[in-house]
């Protein structure tokens, strides 16, 4: 290979990049593959390949449990999310006509505050003691306070739904914004009312917005591990709380790499998943 | 018989706010004409198509659209159909999806359908092309794809939005050439909407002036450049020379004006009732000024003129005559024909023209 001065500044400039990808990110990926195919004997890592720790996630039926249910929890909190942001999107983009950036500013504000600090405030909002429960009480609707808000995996999608609204807000007004608007006055023209030009050409021009959200949404769902420590409770917790144990108080790391590979797989199929549905919503709204 | 008429348009307004965008325009459009409004940009022709449309309502006046009051009927329960300046043509779908949109409801099944769309395709020019995505299509081929959709549903009346100005100029003549024939073809009244006034002249049987929301004359394209009924319409349609000058008298349907330079001449009154002695203004066109060597035999009037500037067009020369006790020259187009006698920068000529080919104006 001739090495001409382009490519050793090419090679320079990315070298960092390189580095950062290599220490940080493949290296920990490599080790955790690793990992997964060795065994923990008690204090010491028996350094043997086995099958043994795949083998236990999926036969366990703890394991097994809190995989789906992570994933079905993430599927809620996406659907939710979207179905919540897609109106607020619509407004900014075809109803608020100067003051959009203004909107979009509004928009991120939750973003300011920590967190940690959003998950806690509703931890607020549903407790025993909590706004929800006061406000039922005073206005006489029950009698004694609800126990069942908080600390379940309806409270981890109330959570993560708000936590993230944003991220579904905005890729969904970015395709809203981008649609010209002379096309829907094509579909009015050509005999549309509001609803089906809505059906017919808003909606499947916006899919590529509500996909972006999807996976932004979903992915990270997945491996939340925050949101159900703090409101999820024993009902509410999910797969990235049985992780962290295993790498934590179990100390069973080949256990804990096992099962997050497994998430990691489960994720990436339920993604294409999503993925494949929406298209093919995109191609019946034809 | 007279022909029916497919659009009335009565006394209609329209403000935004303070700014009157279209005022009292009356105007009738008849069965199966192509008619074109033609105007400046910010002139209130497309408010008034968007009104016929049903994407704006007129503040006052009304529209009736094939005997059909269209007061409070949206543009999607109108008889209209409309050709966009940018096309909309739908991204998501194909030729073929585009063309059929607007049949949803028709009742007609998923095989009635695709006739239609082939028989819309074939008629222009598109046969073949129905799977053709909406991104692989060309600047004319997506205006085609535009009219066929529209044309699809048969509406009483199809409205154009500037349909050319996307396309390069070959494109474009070539375009409008076809758009004559569709609509000979298909029958249905066209209305377009164009700031070109070659395109209107080209295409339309009747042409609609708009200046500042009014409409300033409705003619054929040939009445339009001959007899202008305002300045403004003689500016704005083809080059035109203005000389001032003063009624003389008026002599059973013409008029005797009294010219700086040139002196008296006879011009048909076309409608200018002040008296003698006012001030008025005669429109000439370049074409039917004469410029020869030698005093000109054809013309009623004449005058000595030097040659200030020239230029070559091809088919025509225009010659720029200074003449005396005259500000601005006078532009002459001479027709490059064979044998024609040229003239310098410089040189001293006639130029002159016939009582016939000049236009009287009223001051505006």
């Amino acid at each position: 290979m001739i090495v001409t001065k382009e490519t050793k500044t090419g090679l320079l400039l990315s070298a960092p990049a390189t580095l950062y990808v290599l220490l940080l990110i493949a290296a920990p990926v490599a080790l955790t593959i690793a990992y997964s195919f060795w065994t923990q004997d008690f204090v010491e890592v028996r350094r043997e390949f086995t099958w043994a720790n795949y083998a236990e996630v999926f036969s366990d039926p703890l394991y097994r449990t809190l995989i789906f249910r992570s994933v079905r929890i993430a599927a809620m909190v996406t659907f939710l999310t979207v179905l919540l942001a897609y109106p607020i999107a619509y407004y900014i983009a075809f109803n608020v006509k100067k003051s959009k950036a203004l909107w979009l500013f509004l928009v991120t504000i939750p973003f300011w505050t920590s967190y940690l600090l959003r998950v806690f405030s509703w931890k607020i909002v549903l407790a025993q003691n909590g706004v929800v429960n006061s406000a039922l009480l005073s206005l006489g609707i029950i009698d004694a306070p609800l126990d069942t808000l908080l600390y379940n995996s309806e409270a981890v999608v109330v959570t993560l739904a708000h936590a993230w609204a944003p991220f579904a807000i905005l890729p969904i007004f970015v395709s809203l914004e981008k649609i010209d608007r002379s096309l829907l006055e094509a579909s009015k023209d050509l005999g549309e009312g509001p609803v089906r030009s809505f059906l017919r050409v808003t909606l499947p021009l916006s899919i590529p917005g509500i996909v972006g959200a999807c996976l932004i949404i979903f992915i990270p769902t997945v491996g939340d591990y925050v949101t159900p420590a703090l409101v999820g409770g024993s009902d509410g917790a999910m797969v990235a709380n049985m992780i962290q144990v295993q790498f934590g108080k179990a100390n069973n790391w080949p256990l804990g790499s096992a099962l997050a590979l497994s998430a990691v797989v489960c994720v990436t199929i339920a993604a294409c998943i999503v993925v494949g549905a929406l298209k093919l919503l995109e191609r019946s709204l034809k | 018989m007279d022909t029916p008429i497919a659009v009335n348009i009565a006394d209609v307004s329209k403000s935004f706010g303070q700014f009157e965008a279209v005022k009292n325009v009356d105007l009738q459009l008849k069965q199966g004409e192509f008619f074109s409004l033609l105007g400046p940009s910010g002139c209130g022709k497309s408010t008034l198509l968007r009104m016929i449309a049903g994407f704006e309502d007129p503040t006052e006046g009304s529209i009736t659209i094939d005997g059909r009051e269209m007061k409070g009927i949206e543009a999607n329960h109108r008889p209209t159909n409309m050709v966009f300046q940018s096309y909309a043509i739908f991204p998501h779908l194909n030729v073929e999806e585009n063309i059929v949109f607007g049949l949803a409801r028709s009742g007609l099944n998923k095989g009635e359908k695709r006739a239609k769309a082939n028989e819309m395709l074939e008629k222009v020019g598109l046969a073949g092309l129905g799977r053709r995505g909406a991104h692989e299509l060309s600047g004319g081929q997506r205006q085609r794809v535009a009219l066929a959709r529209a044309l699809v549903l048969e509406p009483k009346v199809l409205l154009l939005d500037e349909p050319m100005s996307a396309l390069d100029k070959k494109l474009r003549e070539q375009m409008q050439m076809e758009l004559r024939a569709l609509q000979r073809s298909v029958g249905i009244t066209f209305l377009m909407v164009t700031h070109d006034q070659h395109e209107a002249m080209t295409i339309s049987d009747r042409c609609g002036v708009m200046f500042g929301g009014k409409l300033a004359q409705v003619d054929a394209p040939e009445i339009l450049y001959q007899a202008p009924r305002t300045k403004q319409v003689a500016d704005f349609i083809g080059g035109m020379n203005f000389i001032e000058g003063q009624i003389g008298a008026h002599e059973g349907g013409s008029l005797e004006i009294d010219l700086p330079v040139f002196g008296k001449v006879s011009v048909d009154e076309h409608g200018v009732s002040e008296r003698a002695g006012a001030p008025i203004t005669i429109g000439l066109r370049p074409e039917r000024i004469h410029v020869e060597k030698n005093r000109p035999e054809g013309a009623d009037v004449f005058a000595e003129a030097e040659v200030v500037d020239r230029a070559f067009y091809g088919e025509t020369i225009h010659y720029y005559l200074a003449l005396n006790g005259r500000k601005d020259p006078i532009i002459a187009s001479i027709t490059n024909f064979e044998r024609r006698e040229h003239f310098e920068i410089g040189e001293k000529v006639w130029s002159g023209f016939r009582g016939a080919a000049a236009v009287a104006l009223p001051q505006d």
